[in-house]
Order: C-alpha cells, then sequence, then structure tokens
C-alpha cells in the first residue's frame, strides 16, 4: 500500500500541467512514508542479513537484498542447538515464550475479572480495604522491588519453575483496573433481570458478565500476551536453567556469545531476534483495532 | 458504585482471594521488605545484618556515582519523552489528515509497539555495530567517530534513539484516537474561522489534545525510567562500569552484581518515592481531562 501511496504522490505530481496539485498533501504523504520506513527499515535490515551467511555479513556489512541462506539459518536456529546455548533450541524457547504469554495472560484476565466482580457486584466488610489494597499495586512497577522479590521466590523455591516465572508478573492491578471500568459501565437493569428471573451471582457472572465482557477480554488479552511474551528481566532472574529460557532471554544468550567471538554470528543472531519478534508483532497486526481499542480504553 | 448489588456473605471474598493472595505474596511482602532492608547493612557473605538507619540513603545520595547516574536519567528521560512525543505528533497529525490509507500508515506506524525492548536494543546493536552498522557508517560520513558501548555520549545517544524508536507507536496510537475524537463540529468550524493550518492546528488542535498530551507525558516517564531496561541491558553490552546507565539498571547492577543488598534496597525505595509523585501527579491530571471534556 505504501508503493500504491507513492504512485498516488507521483501522478499527482505528474499531471501538475493539468490539475492543481495540492503540495500540502504530497507533503503528508512523505512525512507518513518516511516515518513508516523508520519505523520498518531497521527491522527488514536485520531480516535480510538474517538470510546470508556469517562471513558474507563479517565482510561486506549489513544486507539489503535476501541472501540464499535463509533456510539453512532458521532452521538452525529453530532445531539444532547452536552456538548460544548449546543445549536448547528455538523451538524449546518459543514453546517457553508461548507458555509465559498464554499463562500470563489467562491468568491475569481470570484473576482480575474475579476480583473486579466481587468489587464492583458486592457490598461486603473490608470491601474499600481489599479495593486499596489491589489498586496500590498500580504505583510500583516490578522493576523497584525486584531484588527483594527474587529473594522471596528463591526462598519458595520457585526458581526455574513456570509459576516462579509467571505468578510474581500477575501481582498488579492493570487487569482488574481494566475490568471494573468495564464492568461499572454494564447497565443495572441487566442485574435486576437475572435476579427476577431468579439467577444468582455465580449464574450471572458466567452467564451474562463473561459473555458480555468478550470484546473487553479479547482486547486486554492480546494486550496481556504482548506484555508476557516481551518479559524480559524477570525471566533473566528467575530462570538460570536454559530449558526455561524464553526468545526473549535468549537474546541476552546471544549477545554473551557474540561478545567473545572472533567472527560473531550476526545471521543466527538476528535470526532469533526475529523470531521473538513475530509472534507479538503478528498479534497485534491482526487484532489491531481490539488491540488499539484496549489500549486506548484501559485509562479512561 | 452499583445501585443494584448481591449480598453474600463468603462469595466476594472467594472472588477476591486468587488476586489478594498473589498480590500480598508477590508485591506487599517484597515492597515491605525493600524497605525494612534500605536501613539495614547486609554483610555480603549472609552473616546476619545490622541495623544502620539513613545511611544507606546517604550514602546512595551522596556517592558522585549515584549523582552522575541520576543526571544522566533525567538527561535520558527528558530526551526520550520530548523527541518520541514530537515525532508521534507529528505522525498522527498527518496520518488524522490524510484521506487515503489512513488504515494502512496506522498500521504501518504502530506494529512495533509489539517489540520487546532488549530486542530493540539487540537491532540497535546491529545499526550500530562497529564494523557493520550501517547508522555507524553514515555518522563516519559526517566525521563522527561512532563508538558504541566505548564512548560514554556515543552509547548515550544510540539508547536515546533505539528507545525513541520503540516509544513512537505507543504514542502514535494515544495521539491518532485523541485526534480522531475531536468533533467534526468543532473541525469544520476551524477550518472555516482560520486558514492557515500550521495556526488551526496550535489554537484548535494542539489544546484539544494536551489532555492526551498529558496522559501521555506521565506513561512516557515512566517507559523511559523502567521499560528501557532491556534497552540498557542489552547496550551496555557487560560493560556497564564506563557506559551510561539508568537508576533503575543501578538498582540492578547493585543489589544483583554488586551485592550491596541496603544500597540497592534504598535506591528501590528513593525510586518508589519517585512513582508515588509520578502517580499523584498523574491522577491531578486525570482529573483535569475528565474537566476538559
Amino acid at each position: 500500500m505504501t508503493i500504491a501511496e507513492t504512485q498516488t504522490a507521483l501522478s499527482a505530481t505528474g499531471l501538475a500541467a493539468r490539475r492543481v496539485v495540492n503540495w500540502g498533501v504530497v507533503a503528508d504523504h512523505a512525512i507518513l512514508i518516511a516515518g513508516s520506513a523508520l519505523m520498518i527499515v531497521p527491522v527488514v535490515i536485520a531480516f535480510l542479513t538474517s538470510t546470508w551467511d556469517p562471513v558474507t555479513i563479517h565482510r561486506e556489512g549489513l544486507q539489503y537484498l535476501p541472501g540464499g541462506h535463509f533456510l539453512d539459518t532458521y532452521g538452525m536456529v529453530i532445531f539444532h542447538g547452536t552456538g548460544f546455548t548449546g543445549e536448547v533450541n528455538g523451538m524449546t524457547m518459543m514453546v517457553n515464550s508461548l507458555i509465559l504469554g498464554f499463562g500470563f495472560s489467562v491468568g491475569k484476565i481470570v484473576i482480575s475479572m474475579m476480583a473486579a466482580y466481587a468489587i464492583v457486584y458486592f457490598r461486603f466488610p473490608f470491601a474499600t480495604i481489599s479495593f486499596w489494597a489491589i489498586f496500590m499495586t498500580l504505583l510500583l512497577p516490578l522493576e523497584v522491588r525486584i531484588l527483594p522479590s527474587y529473594e522471596i521466590v528463591q526462598e519458595m523455591g520457585l526458581t526455574n519453575t513456570y509459576t516462579g516465572l509467571i505468578l510474581p508478573l500477575i501481582a498488579s492491578a492493570t487487569g482488574t483496573f481494566f475490568f471494573r471500568q468495564f464492568f461499572k459501565s454494564v447497565p443495572d437493569e441487566l442485574v435486576e433481570a437475572a435476579r427476577i428471573d431468579g439467577a444468582g451471582p455465580v449464574k450471572f457472572f458466567i452467564d451474562i458478565l463473561i459473555p458480555l465482557s468478550r470484546t473487553m477480554i479479547a482486547a486486554i488479552f492480546i494486550i496481556m500476551f504482548v506484555y508476557g511474551w516481551n518479559q524480559y528481566l524477570w525471566p533473566t532472574l528467575i530462570t538460570t536453567d536454559e530449558h526455561y529460557f524464553t526468545l526473549v532471554r535468549g537474546i541476552k544468550q546471544i549477545l554473551q556469545v557474540w561478545i567473545g567471538s572472533q567472527i560473531p554470528d550476526y545471521n543466527e543472531a538476528m535470526a532469533l531476534a526475529i523470531l521473538a519478534m513475530l509472534p507479538p508483532v503478528v498479534v497485534v497486526i491482526v487484532f489491531q483495532s481490539w488491540f488499539v481499542k484496549g489500549l486506548t480504553e484501559s485509562d479512561k | 458504585m452499583k445501585r443494584v448489588v448481591f449480598g453474600h456473605s463468603w462469595l466476594p471474598y472467594f472472588f477476591l482471594l486468587p488476586q489478594l493472595a498473589i498480590v500480598i505474596v508477590f508485591f506487599y511482602w517484597p515492597a515491605g521488605e525493600a524497605v525494612r532492608s534500605s536501613f539495614y547493612l547486609e554483610d555480603p557473605f549472609g552473616f546476619g545484618s545490622s541495623f544502620v538507619g539513613l545511611d544507606n540513603y546517604a550514602n546512595a545520595l551522596g556517592a558522585s556515582e549515584y549523582q552522575r547516574v541520576a543526571r544522566f536519567t533525567v538527561v535520558f528521560t527528558f530526551a526520550v519523552t520530548f523527541l518520541s512525543l514530537a515525532i508521534a505528533l507529528l505522525l498522527a497529525v498527518k496520518a488524522d489528515s490524510v484521506l487515503r490509507g489512513a488504515r494502512t500508515y496506522r498500521t504501518l506506524l504502530m506494529w512495533v509497539y509489539a517489540i520487546a525492548p532488549p530486542a530493540a536494543g539487540m537491532l540497535g546493536i546491529l545499526l550500530f555495530d562497529q564494523h557493520v552498522g550501517p547508522l555507524t557508517h553514515v555518522a563516519e560520513f559526517f566525521g563522527w567517530d561512532l563508538r558504541l558501548g566505548v564512548n560514554y555520549y556515543d552509547t548515550a545517544v544510540a539508547m536515546v534513539v533505539v528507545s525513541v524508536w520503540k516509544q513512537i507507536p505507543v504514542n502514535f496510537i494515544f495521539f491518532l484516537s485523541g485526534l480522531q475524537g475531536i468533533p467534526r463540529a468543532v473541525r469544520e468550524a476551524a477550518l472555516i474561522d482560520c486558514k492557515s493550518g500550521l495556526r488551526r492546528f496550535f489554537t484548535v488542535t494542539f489544546p484539544l489534545l494536551a489532555p492526551t498530551g498529558f496522559f501521555l507525558l506521565i506513561i512516557n516517564i515512566t517507559y523511559a525510567l523502567f521499560d528501557t531496561f532491556g534497552v540498557f541491558d542489552l547496550m551496555t553490552k557487560n560493560e556497564p562500569a564506563n557506559n551510561p546507565v539508568s537508576l533503575v539498571y543501578k538498582v540492578y547492577l547493585d543489589g544483583f552484581r554488586g551485592n550491596d543488598l541496603g544500597g540497592s534496597s534504598a535506591q528501590s525505595v528513593i525510586l518508589m518515592l519517585l512513582v508515588l509523585v509520578l502517580t499523584v501527579v498523574q491522577f491531578r491530571m486525570i482529573e483535569r481531562r475528565v474537566h476538559y471534556t
């Protein structure tokens, strides 16, 4: 489509003699195309470079055309132990990333929906204090309490487990806040109607509120999946066993090998980085409208 | 609060329990632990600890290294916030004004959101590489001998470039949605009243976008402080000593590499206070935002 835009812009210029060219519009497109290029080009260069062999890259620099080593490089990175970690291949790391992404987003959605339901639809003692106890967590990101968090998880013997990887990341109220806002916008008449029909709180939650929240769940799932997949600091600390490495965690490992080597395997490093980017990028592009909706509405 | 609510003795607790349990174990306990150990001096070999009052804070704040890192963090945060907001605003205004291809541009400009900061850092290392990096060659063309990971300022510039690149999409999405929220009637009225596009932008569009801008300002400061960890960890290439690092990265360095539990915790608490101030500011902004619209 960018090419199409360029063509429209160009044909508009070509017709200057007959039609009045709106230079403002041409300039707008030029700026947008430059901006898009700024976003795309670095990743494309990384991808193209990953399809060449390391010696060529080392000798000639980064490559701007596709090379013939796509299958070799990616096959190596995905299925073989390669130089980065010795035993663990891209496939294992991909599976771990998926476990982290899904585990985090599903866990977060289930837990925060339940909590938001209790907060919005029930009146009970300690409601206010529970509410504040949960929402205080919005204040402090994991990064500022990283050392004690690590020590506590270590004491619990949860290092190198999926539980230790996922649970501490769930300890923030972003999802709860989001669902609370949404539940508050659900009309009260629904509860009344459900009550008249004899539905209890559990039935109301499962049969009415959850189906009603489908779009919201989808939107927050996408945001949380990308967030979970892209986690770096926590997985770096908590997984020392290579069998629990995620793709994003693996990037650090590539660098370690890179620093020490004579001819760095630029191609494999780039291939792994591309693999680490691909799933969240695809998810965000495919589910774009949900994602944008979730992102821009979560702050209201 | 809902007008109609359920009354049930134990059910709400059942629904709340998982979230509360996780929050207490993985949030309040570590946060409390950070505050507690910031007042203690821990023996690096694990032979107990002694209460030292505010010494850890005094040592942290008094150290010239800490002040240097703090100064860099302020400059870095300002540069990243300003540049990514400015570029994103320009792109959003253009994407909002073009009639053809608006959706395509939106996709092309927002997908980088999904890239993890360390992956962006990896791209940065490649593009600024000493031997093969095209951006190093460009700098060379202008007579700038750019050395990533060797020269302090060169590394800082590369980090700002990568962090800005990574943050443009978020700002773009919010600005675009803010722009699309401006009512058609207001736009048309502005179009009739004011012929100059630039003046129209600064007198009508910009004030209407200000609430989004305030909100994004906080988001960006938080991003520059915390979410750039991956960029720092990659781009210092295991040699943080002579490369620029942020305050958050220093907490990690002192705690995990330096084994200075008390000092690291004191720095954590300082950061907690900083985030607290930011959040209070944010809430006030949101109040004002509601007032605007």
